[in-house]
């Protein structure tokens, strides 16, 4: 952004910025802990409904999904050595390889969803209405988390399309590799907050 | 360089030449002191529009019946006047404007750590606003429920809730930038010698606050989304009809709001624990208890939500905790008020406005604070819980706490933001009007909770006439004393005598530089020795 009274000087500070990207990632848990809460009471509130409601996931999708996201974790760490090695090619591959494996993620969850939708299980459906109020929580947690969650992955993968942009034109090197750094931490949330919502949503039944 | 040049010519912040001329110089300016100002004033004219809607609720009751309005638009002005003052003013308030201003200054360091992400957060500011204002202006009127937003009625009601609610959580989207803007600046920008012990006390409170505003605001995000989920997907979180749990819901939602309201007032006081030695002319008393206690306050603050649901349906264990730790936080924040007395003690004070409004901050802070513990106590609780008693301890400890430290930390550093003083006089006058109108306003409020007249309504039987009266009439005060200030603020920015560098004698770095200052606040970062109230 071109700002017009700004302090010339350029003040850089990487070790400043990490800080920040910490803090931050430690609102996003905050603001899915609450969430977990919320699953943690109705599930002790329903603990039959619940049992039989995650049933209906497929564990085999879930864990296709949890690989994908550790082996993109892992690329995007590779790509932050990458480039202090100063390989741009190595970076532009392993950074490439994440978006590729953030968009396998979707298209999964996509297939997912539009299975659960088929069935008729999504909020305020009259199917889950009539299984009882368990379903139709355990259901509503399902869509709302795993949607936020999405969202998550839908922001993680601008970011690296970002990062790619800027190694690509050179503006982002093997001196100045803090916003690289920072799309790997953002992405490790991402991933981590999936390995929360995985056992709680489809192995716990 | 060509910047050390416009430094060492001392041209302040607000004329240096920048590539936008006019309102874009301001908008599109990293400058944490142009963003504390645009701050300022864009939280003055919600703060305005907040206390022009009291006004009209206090017109309300002036008489039993309705008097100029419906039991419909009195319940969407209080929710409305509830949305503004918190989301809108008290909540960014201090930290937003005097520690965007002051923050680095004090430290000894040239702007934040994140300058664009610090305007960015201004504009998530504007724009959360005009979410959620842009309620007002679309068919179905003003949400109704309170600034709480209580489930279930909050996703029944047909009114528009959903900028309201979605406004609430961008607006929290900005808190959380300004908090992390503020950790890492304090952590990582400090002067070369300025241990965490040689910091002043308005940074330390920023410290605490920033850390609440980071661990706090999601939680009362995730609940803003929950309720934007349960109305458009009837998803049923907090439908009874559907197994949700409404109590829940007062969980989740106190889990930040009481912490809230400590992200109110720790700045408030920090910028009190300012003022005082400055105009005692004294160290202050007792530096380290008053950061141990800043921070005792953010960290127990946190487990004291309950008391706002004694009567709500908990479990009698439940109860006697939630009772018992909100007795505990109140002894820090006595400690403070006993630091900033003993400072006063024996001292040769310096009688000015800014004094004047930090001396009966004390006042109004140790009513507001006593009365919190009223109503932390059970037994008392029930009886109060929901009556113009809560209406009048909040006013006390938000608007008086927090409204008293603003104003004084305004009239404090008036000189140094605009280079220019306010008439002294005129503000005094200006403080008496505000302040005698004030208690003429809210301790009637105090009696008539204690006689049983609820909050929220618009009505009430005859025998609360009387204090009603002189409730509304002290509102009238206390906006013709609000008027003196702004009015003679805004001239002394005009036109006033320019100002010293240290008007007022204060050691803190602020009063080192330029007033107003210069872009790069510092020519020379300053290398600190001393503690920051050295007298001696
Ligand atoms: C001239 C100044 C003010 C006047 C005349 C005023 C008056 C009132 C009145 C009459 C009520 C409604 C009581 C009821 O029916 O329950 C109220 C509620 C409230 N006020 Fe103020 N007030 C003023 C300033 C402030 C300030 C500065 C704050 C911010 C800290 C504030 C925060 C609130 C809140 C949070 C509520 C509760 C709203 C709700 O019930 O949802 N007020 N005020
Ligand atoms: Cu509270």
């Amino acid at each position: 952004m071109d700002t017009s009274v700004t302090i010339e000087h350029v003040h850089r500070d990487d070790e400043g910025s990490k800080l920040g990207m910490w803090l931050f990632i430690f609102t996003e848990l905050l603001l899915f802990a609450g969430l977990f809460i919320v699953y943690g009471v109705y599930r002790y509130l329903n603990p039959e409904a619940f049992h039989l409601a995650a049933q209906q996931l497929s564990v085999t999708v879930g864990t296709i999904n949890t690989v994908i996201l550790l082996i993109s974790s892992a690329t995007i760490a590779m790509a932050s050595s990458a480039i202090r090695l100063k390989n741009k090619a190595l970076t532009l591959i392993l950074l490439a390889t994440t978006i590729i494996m953030a968009v396998i993620f979707m298209v999964n969850k996509y297939f997912e969803w539009s299975a659960k939708l088929e069935h008729g299980f999504f909020p305020s459906s009259d199917i889950l209405h009539k299984l009882g109020n368990g379903d139709t929580l355990f259901f509503g947690l399902y869509f709302f988390m795993t949607g936020l969650h999405a969202l998550h992955i839908v922001v993680g993968m601008v970011l690296i399309s970002i990062v790619i942009i800027r190694v690509n034109k050179n503006s982002l090197t093997h001196e100045n590799p803090v916003l690289l750094d920072n799309s790997g931490l953002y992405w490790h949330l991402v991933d981590i907050i999936w390995i929360f919502l995985f056992p709680l949503l489809y192995l716990i039944t | 360089m060509a910047q050390e040049e416009v430094t060492q010519s001392h041209v302040s912040f607000r004329d240096v030449k920048g590539k936008y001329t006019g309102l874009f110089a301001w908008i599109f300016s990293t400058d944490h002191k142009r963003v504390g100002l645009l701050y300022l004033y864009s939280i003055i004219t919600f703060f305005l529009t907040g206390v022009v809607l009291g006004i009209f609720m206090k017109l309300e009751l002036m008489a039993p019946g309705r008097t100029v309005m419906d039991a419909a638009t009195y319940n969407a002005i209080f929710t409305l006047h509830g949305v503004i003052m918190i989301f809108l003013v008290v909540v960014p308030g201090l930290p937003a404007i005097f520690g965007n201003f002051m923050l680095p200054i004090m430290i000894g360091a040239k702007d934040v750590a994140f300058p664009k992400l610090n305007l960015l957060s201004w504009w998530v500011y504007a724009l959360g606003a005009i979410v959620a204002l842009s309620s007002l202006f679309m068919a179905g009127g003003p949400p109704d429920t309170g600034w709480t937003f209580y489930a279930p009625y909050s996703f029944k009601t047909n009114t528009n809730m959903l900028p309201a609610v979605i406004g609430a959580f961008i607006l929290g989207f900005s808190s959380i930038l300004t908090g992390i803007n503020f950790i890492v600046t304090i952590h990582r920008m400090r002067a070369p010698g300025m241990t965490w012990f040689k910091m002043p006390l308005f940074p330390w409170t920023l410290y605490g606050t920033a850390w609440i505003q980071i661990l706090a605001t999601p939680i009362v995000g995730i609940t803003l989304l929950m309720i934007v989920g349960e109305r458009i997907l009837n998803i049923g979180f907090f439908d009874p009809a559907l197994g949700g749990d409404p109590i829940l819901y007062q969980h989740l939602f106190w889990i930040y709001s009481h912490p809230a309201v400590y992200i109110m007032i720790l700045p408030a006081m920090g910028a009190i624990s300012e003022i005082i030695p400055t105009f005692a002319n004294k160290t202050i008393f007792g530096y380290k208890a008053i950061v141990i206690s800043t921070l005792a306050i953010a960290f127990v603050g946190y487990f004291v939500w309950g008391h706002h649901m004694f009567t709500a349906g908990m479990s009698g264990t439940a109860l006697y905790v939630f009772s018992l730790l909100t007795f505990l936080v109140a002894i820090p924040s006595a400690i403070k008020v006993f630091n900033w007395v003993s400072t006063l003690h024996k001292a040769s004070i310096q009688l000015e406005p800014p004094f004047f409004w930090a001396a009966s901050f004390l006042f109004v802070f140790m009513v507001g604070g006593l009365s919190g513990l009223a109503l932390g106590a059970l037994a008392t609780n029930v009886h109060l819980h929901d009556t113009a008693f809560v209406v009048a301890h909040f006013h006390y400890i938000v608007f008086g706490g927090v409204g008293f430290a603003f104003m004084g930390a305004i009239h404090y550093w008036f000189p140094k933001m605009w280079g220019r003083m306010y008439n002294t006089r005129v503000a005094t006058v200006g403080w008496m009007a505000f302040f005698t109108g004030f208690c003429f306003l809210y301790t009637p409020m105090f009696l008539l909770g204690i006689q049983g007249m609820p909050r929220r309504y618009y009505d009430y039987v005859d025998r609360f006439h009387g204090l009603n009266v002189v409730s509304t009439v002290g509102s009238w005060v206390l906006f013709i004393g609000l008027a003196i200030i702004i009015i003679n603020l805004v001239r002394g920015a005009r036109k006033g005598p320019i100002a010293p560098k240290d008007p007022w004698g204060g050691k803190t770095l602020e009063w080192t530089i330029d007033s107003p200052p210069t872009l790069e606040n510092f020519e020379e970062i300053p290398v600190i020795t001393k503690g920051p109230y050295d007298y001696s």
